[in-house]
């Protein structure tokens, strides 16, 4: 029996003729917020597409919380408790507030529905503020919270966060960071996939570095943020 | 110092009220490998797409081989000499190899006939002759590429500009593909590469030129420009160059 809430192991996984990932090993212990670390096009998305349930893997297993899911649909994967937060935060623009975060709801914890939109608007002021309007009224900043609050909307045992600070000012990102760091501290596990890599190993207990479809280093961030080989990884040399 | 081949002046771009590229100048000197690395969204690809006439600018001027060629369409820039490739490798999948490289050859050869012997000379510079009467759609990523090098450098050009062409490779083939781009190089071409794998680009070119949010940041050496101050801050986040001494050791 694995300790593990997720436990990725020798994940191989690609586009037709195109390899992408090449033998993924990674986990996350429960309550643990680990970052997943790469510049563009280092497979941060093909990775988090196939925790998913998006892209099937050609190789490897995914265990989430002790069960198998490298075969399952992306629907039964939401059911267990794995949630995504999409990069780009992907929010229906022509929805209320309430009507989006609602959806987050739609294949788990519906019937505590209303309670968790009340712990949602605890957690972010803003989005009770603004609870009726459309969400493509909502500022860049606000738009992200309300992905995240959707995506806690379904009560997750593991919430990936894919590049939540894309787009977002630097004043915008560190009261996200503030943000994501109060979540977990409440006890949810959390995976950022971000760019920003020194304030995510600022936030994050451990870390992965993927480059070219491969994990290049890992371990304590607060011992990557002082490894050179970092700097190498995304600059080169 | 030489007059450069390729001469970027004060180039913006505008979409809507996103500046994609904000005065950005830089020059590629003939027969150099130059690269242009930057973060994702950094105006790259839009700044491609201006030299090699497949867009306008709002502002600046591009100069080729001492004449100013700014908006000039894609199919003249090729007769003087400025060639691309793409990203999205896009070849003809029903016709061959050969006659793929071919379609590039007829710019400076009118019979077929020689077009195709020009395109069997390219594809052996490349490593494509036991695919040349292969259709275009059987091939690998890696050989798709490789065409796609083919059919710019079959219309003889000075300056070759290279969007991406390590993406989608494994690292083994892009260890191949170094030798073939250096190749090209002796052989009288001037390259221009835009390209994500940084160990490839830190490892081909002679000069680098940084692009973040729009703007030139830094050029010089791959030594110079990797312990630039604000490149390293572009591609690891703000507090990262506090923390990485001048010397590339940590703080």
């Amino acid at each position: 029996m694995t300790e593990f809430l997720l436990d990725i192991n020798g994940i191989c996984a690609g586009y037709g003729g195109t390899e992408v990932l090449r033998n993924i090993n990674m986990a996350v212990a429960p309550g643990e917020i680990i970052a997943l670390l790469g510049s563009n096009g280092a497979g941060k998305s093909t990775l988090n597409r196939t925790i998913s349930g998006l892209l099937r893997p050609r190789a490897g297993s995914i265990l989430f919380d002790g069960r198998s899911i490298d075969r399952a649909m992306p629907s039964e994967i939401v059911e267990l408790g794995l949630i995504h937060v999409p990069e780009g935060r992907k929010i229906f623009p022509n929805m209320t507030v309430v009507e989006n975060l609602d959806l987050g709801s739609y294949r788990r914890a519906a019937t505590r529905r209303a309670q968790n939109r009340e712990r949602v608007f605890s957690t972010f002021p803003r989005l009770a503020e603004r609870r009726l309007q459309n969400a493509g009224t909502l500022s860049g900043g606000e738009q992200q919270m309300l992905a995240i609050g959707r995506g806690l909307m379904a009560e997750p045992k593991l919430l990936i966060l894919d590049e939540p600070s894309l787009g977002l000012s630097p004043r915008l990102v560190e009261d996200l960071f503030a943000l994501i760091s109060r979540i977990h501290a409440e006890g949810l596990a959390i995976l950022l996939v971000e760019q920003n890599v020194m304030q995510s190993l600022m936030l994050a207990a451990r870390a992965y570095i993927l480059e070219q479809g491969e994990i290049v280093l890992s371990g304590l961030a607060s011992e990557l943020r002082d490894n050179p080989d970092l700097k190498r990884a995304y600059l080169g040399m | 110092m030489d007059e450069p081949l390729l001469k970027v002046d004060q180039i913006s771009q505008r979409f809507g009220g996103l500046l994609a590229v904000d005065s950005a100048s830089f020059e590629v000197g003939a027969g150099s490998i130059t690269a242009l690395i930057g973060p994702n969204g950094a105006g790259k690809t839009t700044l491609f797409a201006i030299i090699s006439g497949f867009q306008k600018p709002v502002q600046g001027h591009v100069h080729f081989a001492g004449q100013e060629i700014t908006g000039r369409a894609p199919h003249e820039l090729a007769r003087l000499g400025l060639a691309r490739t793409f990203q999205i490798v896009q070849p003809f999948v029903g016709l061959t190899v050969r006659e793929n490289i071919a379609v590039g050859a007829y710019l400076r050869h009118r019979e077929r006939a020689k077009a195709l012997d020009a395109a069997d000379d390219i594809a052996r510079r490349l490593g494509l002759e036991k695919y040349a009467d292969q259709p275009a759609g059987t091939l690998t990523v890696s050989a798709r590429k490789r065409l796609e090098l083919a059919r710019a450098l079959a219309t003889s050009p000075r300056l070759l500009l290279l969007d991406e062409v390590m993406a989608g490779l494994n690292p083994s083939e892009v260890r191949d593909l170094l030798p073939t781009i250096r190749e090209l190089r002796a052989q009288g071409a001037t390259i221009l590469l835009i390209e994500h794998v940084m160990q490839a680009v830190m490892n081909l070119s002679d000069r680098v030129h940084v692009l973040a949010e729009g703007k030139i940041i830094a050029s010089g050496t791959p030594e110079s420009v990797v312990d630039n101050e604000q490149v390293i801050e572009a591609y690891l986040g703000e507090g990262a160059a506090s923390h990485y001494g001048k010397d590339g050791s940590t703080r």
